[in-house]
């Protein structure tokens, strides 16, 4: 039974961090996204040696709202431009050149120093998902392994989960990289702005309704906003050309 | 120095903030907003969705009346 309900829970969570880096890995650069992972891992297997049991302590609500609200702003920026470019009032491949300024001018910033990272909007994206999540599949295994007295079983149960949940992730990554560009750039936006969306509102102490469940209601309703709002200004784009 | 020091932080600018600051100013006051009334004893869960819908409203509106 622990076995089962830490599994599951951990896989929820597995599930919002894969989410994440699927997005930061398809649509912007696969290598920096596993290197945002990595680093995530790494930063969270230092934070559970370092503090043990007293993981539990950390204040996820402010790690949430914090995080959420990032990532918050980051989608609406991708869904404003990914509804501009398909409503026709953006050039489909702007991004790019936008993106080469934003390097050159880090890269200036940083007194030459290239670094390993090719892409840090990827590499940032995928940090921040895979350790909030890590966070929280970390503290369910301490709550439930403590609580019924048997911690080996639920890290157990969070393995697997995390396992099955990767395996998905490496199965749906090659049928992914075949969705048009800016579609792909379209999803991106609405899972950022939903998952942002439910994070930071947890994070300010409120209750979703439905808890994790809510997010099966956000995400579809993110993508019908977007999608009506690119109608309409398409709609409206032709009205003016006509006129 | 000084000219590194402004494209590293126009460089986070950008990164964190983008296109219109408006959207990420919009989305602090409604998280603000919102830790505000859950103090105060309200659920208020729909707050940030309502907010996310208006700004993407206004920034697109913004956008295409350039």
């Amino acid at each position: 039974m622990l076995f089962a309900t830490v599994f599951v829970a951990c896989a929820v969570e597995a599930v919002e961090a894969l989410t994440i880096v699927l997005a930061a890995g398809t649509s912007r650069h696969w290598g920096s996204a596993l290197q945002g992972t990595g680093a995530a891992l790494v930063a969270l297997a230092a934070t559970v040696g370092a503090l043990g049991p007293a993981i539990g302590l950390i204040p996820l609500g402010g790690l949430r709202l914090v995080v959420g609200g990032l990532l918050l702003v980051f989608g609406l920026q991708w869904l404003r431009k990914a509804v501009l470019r398909a409503s026709g009032h953006k050039a489909l491949h702007d991004e790019e050149v936008r993106y080469a300024k934003q390097v050159a001018a880090a890269e200036a910033a940083e007194a030459g120093g290239r670094g390993a990272v090719r892409d840090w909007y990827a590499f940032t994206l995928s940090f921040k998902g895979v350790f909030l999540e890590g966070l929280e599949v970390a503290f369910i295994v301490v709550t439930f392994g403590t609580n019924q007295h048997d911690v080996p079983v639920a890290v157990l149960g969070a393995v697997a989960a995390v396992a099955v949940v990767a395996g998905v992730g490496v199965a749906v990554r090659a049928p992914l990289a075949k969705v048009p560009e800016n579609t792909m750039k379209f999803a991106v936006g609405t899972m950022l702005t939903a998952f942002g969306l439910f994070w930071s509102t947890e994070g300010t102490g409120a209750d979703w309704p439905g808890a994790d469940a809510a997010l099966l209601v956000i995400v579809p309703a993110v993508a019908i906003l977007a999608a009506g709002c690119a109608a309409l200004l398409r709609r409206h784009g032709a009205t003016g050309a006509a006129a | 120095m000084k000219r590194r020091l402004r494209a590293f932080c126009a460089f986070w600018y950008d990164f964190v903030v983008g296109d219109d600051w408006r959207i990420a100013l919009g989305v602090v006051l409604a998280l603000g907003a919102t830790a505000g009334l859950v103090a105060a004893g309200v659920n208020a869960w729909w707050l940030p969705p309502v907010v996310v819908v208006a700004l993407l409203a206004l920034s697109l509106r913004g956008a295409t009346r350039r």
